[in-house]
């Protein structure tokens, strides 16, 4: 018998005491919304009218023809307003805010994906809205700061630790426990404690069901594989849950393996990390021997994170999904080829993504179907591939 | 008998309160860690917390932060500090709670943690990132090798939440002053009071407050209502402020850190 809150030995609720009966608080809420007719009305309200969903699922077809494998399809979450697939977990937690009385929102962010998102549901809901972000990722995304300001948050720089998604989601945990009574932590991705790995895989899940649907129209069938990067894991685990029990589909989720696995400089919790505690939930993560936390390596601020879901750790160990680690050189190279080929400037997140589907894709049939999440676009990274295509990377 | 309850239990005979200083191990160096321990236990505290660096420490303030960052720049590792244990245990028999995040005892393993902890000479343990939900296993293990497990209540813990935790600690209920961090306050949370009548309805174990306490009087007034308090970020200061400027002054901030500790005894003694 698995315990709430746990995925198999993963999971839990390891955070302060002050913070229990809000977790309790809002474990019981998400209960009681999740499955009522009035508030899935109002999140689908917004996600068609607001978001722009259904996504489509496009099919790359230069980009299928130029590797000369599967079939590719691209789900384009990036195409959803504020340019992520982060906005559906956002309007999904603000409106459970609202209906528990909360008046301010609070969120960490890396790339500022997550953070313009919670801005936004927070300028669109009436909250007062903070986010924490680390100076280092301030730096590399100055323009996503001054648009959560543009949407009325107020954007905190933090300079401890790192100084980047780890440490901004210390703080905001921080700034949550002396806030608890009026504020609701919005996390991003499907980490910390029960019950936020399920809430925000529940409300990621659209962009799996709506794959699926979407492929059958096209297709008649399910995809053969699945293939999404992994931070935290929030649009991997969105894409793969609703196909979790058709064991026919593959899923694959991608690493960000920074100068490499072996260089010690990455951010692969599931190909070279270990179990351990990290922001309230069991799961594995970069540590050394005493249990104290290492710091990640990625060229992609959403990936720039030594811990992940602990759902992925359990589909690690089941064999569900199989997770493999892609370089920054590798992540750079899809996401020049993906812009050329198919005029789809994909974020760094994603290009991890496509990078192991260019390994993937050609020793597959041309039968075989892969559909990826292009999880976000670009645009923000623009200026950061340019400069290091200026340098280490020029060809 | 536990060492912890033996003190608590001595000093509430005498009506007398009890004193908790919290040291940083290895801020900003073991040898010093061990000089300050062997001096508070010989001024005025009745049992001291070790605070066991952590990279993450998300119950924490910015004063225990930059501690913990000072002592894992200088190297500091599990086994050095139960090494640190057993050296003040030949010189000490002062009660040694250990202060440690979750991560490092279940990277470690629970039995392998709380063994070595026990031999070495600590008597009680405070994990403020694991709450009774995950507790259990921990618990138990706890008791075969005589350490006592604390736990920690909130001003935001339900009845029911305090009930259930009273009924697994052992030694003393470590009371959290307000809704927040560690970090010295100017003053006690308002409702400090009531939320500790609240407490005492539910236990006879003893209540020790802690989080915000920055200085004598407010250490008298929180004692008044308890029956021990915690110190640790104030403490931290006294001796961060000997280190920021030109290097370490060692002396200075032993004594600094000694004379604020032997103050807090003063003033609740005296109330």
């Amino acid at each position: 018998m698995v315990k709430v809150g746990y995925f198999g030995e993963f999971g839990g609720q390891y955070v302060p005491e002050t913070l229990m009966p809000a977790l309790n608080e809002l474990e019981k809420t998400y209960a009681e919304y999740k499955d009522d007719r009035e508030f899935n009305k109002e999140f689908h309200y917004y996600l068609q009218q607001y978001v722009g969903r259904p996504t489509p699922l496009y099919f790359a077809e230069k980009l299928t023809q130029y590797l000369g494998g599967a079939k590719i399809y691209l789900k384009r979450e990036d195409l959803n307003h504020t340019g992520a697939h982060k906005i559906n977990n956002c309007l999904g937690q603000v409106l459970l805010a609202k209906r528990m009385g909360k008046k301010r929102i609070i969120a960490e962010t890396g790339a500022g994906q997550h953070g313009v998102a919670t801005a936004t549901a927070a300028a669109l809901l009436d909250f007062q809205c903070e986010i924490f972000m680390g100076a280092e990722d301030v730096r590399r995304q100055a323009l996503n700061v001054f648009r959560m300001e543009l949407l009325g948050a107020k954007v905190v720089k933090v300079e401890t630790g790192t100084k980047t998604l780890k440490d901004a989601t210390n703080e905001a945990l921080r700034n949550w426990v002396s806030t608890v009574e009026n504020t609701h932590y919005v996390i991003g991705s499907v980490v910390g404690p029960h019950p936020y790995p399920t809430m925000v895989r529940d409300f990621q899940s659209i962009i799996g069901e709506e794959v699926k649907e979407q492929i059958t129209d096209l297709e008649d069938r399910l995809p053969d594989y699945l293939v999404a990067c992994v931070g935290g894991g929030s649009n991997s685990m969105g894409l793969f849950y609703p196909f979790k029990d058709f064991s026919e589909v593959k899923m694959h989720g991608v690493e960000a393996a920074g100068s490499g696995v072996a260089s010690g400089k990455h951010a692969a919790a599931l190909s070279a990390g270990s179990k351990g505690v990290l922001h309230g939930a069991l799961s594995y993560l970069l540590q050394d021997g005493d249990g104290q936390i290492l710091p990640a390596h990625s060229i992609s601020a959403g990936l720039d994170y030594p811990g992940v879901g602990p759902e992925h750790s359990f589909f690690k160990e089941s064999g569900r999904a199989q997770y493999h680690p892609i370089t920054d050189t590798e992540a750079i190279k899809a996401f020049q080829l993906v812009s050329r080929l198919e005029g789809i400037i994909p974020a760094l997140e994603s290009a991890h993504a496509l990078a192991y589907a260019c390994q993937l894709a050609p020793q597959l049939d041309k039968d075989k179907i892969m559909v990826i999440c292009l999880s976000g676009r670009g645009d923000k990274d623009v200026v950061e591939v340019q400069e290091l295509l200026r340098g280490e990377f020029s060809e | 008998m536990n060492r912890i309850d033996k003190v608590f239990g001595q000093l509430r005979q005498e009506g007398k309160k009890v004193l908790i200083p919290y040291v940083s191990c290895g801020d900003p160096h073991l040898k010093f860690t061990e000089e300050l321990v062997l001096g508070l236990a010989e001024n005025g505290a009745d049992l001291i917390e070790l605070g066991v660096p952590y990279s993450d420490p998300v119950a924490d303030g910015p004063t225990i932060q930059k501690a913990s960052t000072r002592a894992l720049a200088e190297g500091v590792t599990l086994e050095k500090i139960f090494s640190l244990v057993e050296r003040l245990r030949e010189k000490t028999s002062i009660p040694l709670i250990m202060m440690t995040y979750y991560n490092p005892v279940y990277v470690k393993g629970v039995e392998n943690f709380l063994k070595r902890a026990g031999e070495a000479g600590i008597d009680g343990l405070i994990i403020p990132d694991l709450p009774v939900e995950e507790s259990e296993n921990l618990k138990d293990v706890a008791e075969n090798y005589g350490l006592n497990l604390i736990f920690l209540v909130a001003p935001t813990s339900t009845p029911e939440r305090i009930k259930k935790i009273v009924n697994m600690a052992r030694g003393f209920i470590y009371c959290v002053s307000v809704t927040g961090i560690t970090g010295a306050r100017k003053e006690l949370g308002g409702e400090l009071a009531s939320f500790l009548k609240v407490v005492q309805a539910h236990t006879s174990l003893p209540l020790a407050v802690g989080f915000g306490i920055s200085g004598p009087d407010m250490a008298r007034k929180a004692a008044g209502l308890a029956d021990g308090i915690i110190v640790g970020s104030a403490l931290i200061e006294r001796i961060e402020k000997n280190i920021e400027h030109n290097g370490f002054n060692y002396g200075k901030a032993l004594e600094e850190a000694i004379t604020f500790v032997g103050d807090l005894k003063t003033a609740i003694t005296i109330y």
